[in-house]
């Protein structure tokens, strides 16, 4: 008697076991660098409330891009920009009508140490520093809206020389945060949270300045028929998400 | 023009980079090979130790300390700032300091093999010849040890022209100064210039397959080198 139940208990919880098993499912993304905080708090957010589980690549957008046509296994792409998803949905890599506009993002110019900029783009005209940080222009769109603003200020001679370029805007980024660059353009979400600066000083870039950096995402051929791509895009859709996007400092 | 001009510059500056390291490696590698080669110091293993750390550490965790050391904080950086040189990243002095240090075991092992093999007799027998160690060290140990000298003149500016991690995490992609060809030819994949990659990189390979050529070929028939 006491066998039967015990197997039938075991019977039970292996059904339950294997059912959530198959219900929950993984989804393996690429997230353009500037997008890594957010997504990681969405992730989070998004696997409490669904059982689906998240596993994430970061990098520059020219670089996953790169990646994905050579047959990486991603099946959803957070873009820096527009036109890369774009491609990549011409180029019958991405499930078509899934792309959208997850986010757009905010450049800033900002510097580790406190007090070093006011605000304003005073200290980049006055030109007193001995390296400026951007993300490498031809893979990473925030470095690419970073040159048109320093185009915009009519400084593209004066900071010649002292450009110094990451291959990511994390390693951009990186350069600022360690001291060795003075000053540097990052996207906002990597110095900004909870609606304020998360430390040194900044100057956050009108938006007119540059064009906008509007972030797509794509579902992509491999995660067409898994349901965990689907519910994640639909999720950042939502609220919640909305909620940790804007705090980063995005726009939506 | 399959190479444009920011190829050539970046060639250009590679080669420089890896004659130079090459040389300030013969420089203070030889001391340090000779010395691991006759001391019976209980330094000896953590010197080694430390000469061999390249060979098993990833470039990042070299570039990463790198990048902190040379910082305005760190211990590099407060050095070079108080000799008025400023900090050393995004510098060709900075890279050619992480590249020595990057390639230090691919120039001492060599030397320290050749000197180990030496042996103490060729020395002695100077002495008893009367000849100061220079003139010892410069008319025996020199051309006894020549396969060793150019072994790790080759390995070392091989190893520095192959260089990429360390470059890219302290370098800054500058043109000119600090943008290498393996940078380069990361910077034309990642803008989907796959083309221009190509010529860079079959260019590094072919090169790189006729240095461990003549290094190879150099080593089965050494007379060629003595």
């Amino acid at each position: 008697m006491h066998a039967v139940i015990a197997q039938t208990l075991l019977g039970l919880f292996a059904a339950v076991v294997l059912s959530s098993n198959a219900l929950a499912e993984q989804v393996q993304v690429a997230v353009a660098a500037n997008f890594t905080a957010p997504l990681q708090a969405i992730a989070a957010e998004f696997e409490k409330d669904t059982g689906h589980s998240v596993v994430a690549s970061f990098g520059a957008t020219g670089q996953l891009y790169a990646q994905i046509q050579n047959g990486a296994p991603f099946e959803v792409f957070f873009s820096a920009d527009e036109s890369t998803p774009a491609k990549l949905d011409s180029e019958g890599l991405g499930v078509s009508g899934s792309r959208f506009t997850y986010a757009v993002g905010t450049l800033v110019l900002w510097s580790a140490k406190p007090g070093y900029l006011d605000g304003s783009d005073a200290v980049l005209k006055a030109n007193q520093y001995k390296h400026l940080a951007i993300a490498n222009p031809q893979a990473a769109p925030y470095g690419l809206a970073a040159t048109e603003v320093l185009d915009q200020l009519g400084l593209k001679a004066a900071v010649k020389g002292k450009l110094v370029e990451g291959q990511s805007i994390s390693q951009a980024h990186q350069f600022v945060a360690t001291g060795n660059a003075e000053l540097g353009f990052v996207a906002l979400s990597q110095v900004y949270k909870d609606g304020q600066l998360s430390s040194g000083s900044a100057w956050i870039v009108p938006a007119q300045m540059h064009t906008p950096i509007k972030q797509d995402a794509l579902i992509l051929k491999k995660g067409e028929h898994n349901r965990a791509a689907a519910a994640l895009t639909e999720y950042l859709k939502g609220e919640k998400a909305a909620q940790i996007i804007k705090a980063y400092g995005y726009q939506l | 023009m399959p190479l444009s001009k920011a190829d050539f510059a970046a060639v250009l500056l590679t080669l420089e980079l890896a004659s130079l390291t090459t040389l300030l490696l013969l420089l203070i590698g030889t001391p340090i090979a000779w010395w691991l080669a006759r001391t019976q110091s209980k330094w000896k293993s953590p010197i080694g130790a430390i000469v061999a750390l390249p060979l098993v550490l990833p470039p990042t965790v070299i570039g990463f300390y790198l990048l902190l050391s040379m910082g305005p904080h760190g211990v590099i950086g407060q050095l070079s700032q108080s000799l008025g040189l400023g900090t050393l990243t995004f510098t060709f002095t900075g890279l050619l300091i992480g590249s020595v240090f990057y390639s230090l075991p691919f120039v001492v092992q060599p030397l320290q093999n050749a000197f180990e093999a030496l042996g103490r007799r060729p020395l002695e027998a100077a002495a008893t010849l009367r000849a100061g160690p220079w003139d010892a060290f410069f008319t025996v140990v020199l051309p006894l040890a020549k396969p060793g000298f150019i072994t790790a003149a080759i390995l070392g500016f091989a190893h520095t022209v192959g260089e990429f991690g360390v470059v890219l995490m302290i370098g800054g992609n500058i043109p000119g100064k600090t943008q290498v060809a393996s940078v380069q030819i990361y910077n034309h994949v990642e803008a989907m210039q796959y083309a221009q990659a190509h010529w860079l990189a079959g260019g590094m390979l072919v090169f790189s397959f006729i240095v461990l050529l003549a290094l190879y070929s150099g080593r089965s028939s050494k007379r060629v080198w003595q």
